[in-house]
């Protein structure tokens, strides 16, 4: 075993990659980072602060309500005098309002800018407000304004909230799969292409094939390996998850490794056909752009891909990053087993001894 | 004797350049043949088609008397080959490249410690690969190269760009190398001298074609009645209306130059009346037997090095 060239194969490829310092921060810390940054931006509500510009605020409504119902801010950052008023929420979060005194021309820069989203006026005796309508934020803000004006404060509503904190359901249970999932298509992408076209690039893969070495092993043992450092990588950045965020694996462990697997083969694979014929590290990094980047848009790594129009829902399904997060996202949170996710999983292995055996047929070694 | 290596009629073109150019030649077992020539006459190709990284346009390469094509394999357990530049994993260390390599061929690390003792890297085999200076690079790369004991050795310019220390300790390696082993050699270079150390049969090419093979007692034979001036002026000068008998290879930047005579007695008074005649000074002037390199010049009116 200790000669045989697939052990001294991964055994080399293993070393080559850990002992690149960077590997560690780039592999291993990097992930966690990002993990803990995007769920605290999405899993912690703090106060909501919203501008908006007034303009005409000598106008009587405006006037009273700006007197009466908000204060007066001190040391405003811009210039223009700004008043901000509070509703207290428990369950949602307190929102703060700050009105801005400006000219229609100011607010629009301050728009443009995405400094705010609302401008409001008096036009014919009430309250006139410009938004885009397809802004969700913009539609947000303006609810809440028009209950305030309404003189209907948001908070009675309130009482029948029932936040859902139950494991499985939050934004950071949906996120850590993806996350996951993500990991695995970057690392096999990047790793392994960047790998052999720089060996190629080197002349190392021309010297080693003039030797009786096995082609499919020295592919073989670069996916072994980055399959190695994935489980590595994912494992801690589940214990992480686990003790930051309280994430479960509801489903079964034969399914995820399952998942796992057959998700690591299958981008390996891939990587293995993109890296297939270049000796440039820079057409290799258009290539493996081109495979990464479409799917990091479409596959629902950060938000559901349900956003997307009906019938690119099925081709979407279809993708190996989709295969994937929605493979782990079904043993992570919906309980799956390994019978549930056999299907993926096998498709996903499909692709990737596809992209294997068509590397290895078009592959570049001189 | 069957011949380890038959080169019939080898063409190979690139784009516009004709690197390989009708080449004709064999190597007996045990023979140490050198590929000498100046940088871009074509060696590198021709060794990478007798290698089999590359495939002749037209023409036949044998290598121990089989084709490449089916018998890579074969041809791979028996062959060891150091190109002209390889990197290898730079993380790995100097044993742990060499057990990597030696897996390839079944062998163990017994194998490994015998050639880290015959390339002189006993003391480095910690070392990452990325660690070591350019002479113990080579001395890996050749190690490797004698992993599996090949029949056959093909090297390379296993030292161009190395100091003449580095340089040196190669040479003596594959010198004991050719003392204990029947290992037939051929390596490309552009030093004279390591043709002249290492190897008994010389092949000069340059522009893809061979100029002139054989030992280099042959080589230097047809003409060993000649022997060489070469002086240098005091300061450069033009080299015009020289009697025709000299054949003057003037370099005029560097106000040198040499020539071949043949009668020395009555040929040097002529050479030093002509360059009085024209009020040229000498500054130095030596006498030498002649070189593969003024063969080459002679030849081709360029320097192999140059």
């Amino acid at each position: 075993m200790p000669h045989s060239q697939l052990f001294q194969l991964i055994s080399a490829h293993f070393k080559d990659v850990i002992r690149h310092p960077a590997v560690i921060f780039w592999g291993i810390i990097f992930p966690i980072l990002m993990s803990l940054g995007l769920g605290i931006a999405f899993t912690r509500k703090p106060d909501m602060v919203r501008q908006v510009a007034v303009i005409g605020q000598d106008a009587p409504i405006i006037r009273d309500f700006l007197l009466n119902r908000t204060e007066k801010l001190e040391g405003g950052d811009i210039g223009q005098p700004a008043y901000h008023l509070t509703l207290e929420d428990r369950k949602l979060g307190n929102t703060t309002f700050v009105f801005r005194e400006t000219t229609w021309n100011q607010a629009m820069v301050l728009l443009k800018r995405g400094n705010l989203t609302v401008v409001m006026n008096q036009e014919n005796g009430g309250i006139a407000y410009h938004f885009d309508p397809l802004n969700p934020d913009a539609q947000f803000t303006y609810y809440k304004l028009a209950a305030i004006f309404n003189g209907q404060p948001a908070p009675s509503i309130t009482n029948a909230i029932r936040p859902l904190a139950v494991s499985g359901t939050r934004y950071i249970d949906f996120l850590v799969p993806g996350l996951m999932s993500m990991g695995i298509m970057m690392s096999c992408m990047w790793g392994m292409s960047y790998g052999m076209i720089d060996k190629r690039s080197k002349k190392l893969l021309r010297r080693m094939v003039a030797t009786p070495m096995k082609k499919s092993y020295f592919l073989m043992a670069l996916m072994i390996v980055r399959m190695l450092m994935n489980a590595i990588e994912g494992f801690l950045l589940f214990v992480f998850a686990w003790l930051v965020f309280d994430i479960t694996i509801q489903g079964s462990l034969p399914g995820l490794a399952a998942v796992f697997l057959s998700g690591n083969i299958a981008f390996g694979g891939i990587a293995i056909f993109v890296s297939s014929r270049t000796d440039s590290t820079e057409i290799g990094n258009g290539l493996v752009n081109a495979v990464v980047m479409p799917m990091m848009v479409l596959s629902g790594i950060f938000f559901s891909y349900h956003n997307f129009p009906d019938w690119s829902i099925p081709v979407i399904q279809k993708l190996p990053l989709t295969l994937l997060a929605d493979g782990l996202r079904s043993v992570f949170i919906e309980g799956a087993g390994l019978s549930a996710v056999l299907g993926q999983s096998l498709i996903m292995a499909g692709i990737g001894v596809g992209g294997f055996l068509a590397g290895l047929k078009l592959f570049k070694w001189h | 004797m069957n011949p380890v290596i038959e080169v019939r009629d080898v063409y190979k073109a690139f784009k516009n350049v004709q690197a390989v150019d009708g080449v004709n030649f064999e190597i007996l077992q045990g023979q140490s043949v050198a590929l000498l020539g100046p940088n871009g006459a074509g060696k590198t190709t021709l060794m990478e088609m007798i290698e089999g990284i590359q495939k002749p346009d037209a023409g036949d390469i044998r290598v121990l008397g089989k084709k490449w094509k089916g018998n890579e394999d074969e041809l791979h357990q028996q062959i060891g080959l150091s190109l002209q530049e390889t990197n290898f994993l730079d993380r790995l260390t100097v044993r742990e490249t060499l057990i990597l390599f030696a897996s390839f061929y079944g062998l163990g690390w017994d194998r490994v410690d015998e050639i880290v003792n015959t390339i002189d890297l006993a003391e480095k085999t910690k070392a990452y690969v990325v660690n070591l200076s350019g002479g113990q690079r080579q001395r890996l790369a050749i190690g490797i190269a004698l992993l599996n004991r090949p029949r056959l050795l093909l090297l390379d310019e296993p030292t161009t760009g190395l100091d003449p220390n580095a340089r040196r300790e190669i040479w003596s390696i594959l010198a004991r190398l050719k003392q204990q082993s029947q290992t037939s050699l051929i390596l490309t270079t552009h030093y004279m001298e390591e043709a002249e150390q290492l190897c008994e049969r010389i092949i000069i090419i340059d522009h893809g074609r061979i100029l002139k093979k054989g030992t280099l007692d042959q080589l230097l034979e047809a003409e060993n009645d000649k022997k060489i001036i070469a002086f240098t002026l005091e300061t450069p000068a033009a080299m015009d209306n020289v009697p025709s008998r000299f054949h003057i290879q003037w370099e005029s930047g560097r106000a040198k130059g040499s020539v071949a005579l043949e009668r020395m007695e009555t040929e040097l008074p002529e050479l030093m009346n002509f360059l009085s005649q024209r009020k040229l000074r000498l500054k130095h002037l030596e006498c030498r037997r002649k070189t593969l390199d003024d063969l080459f010049t002679e030849m081709t009116g360029r320097r192999l090095d140059g």
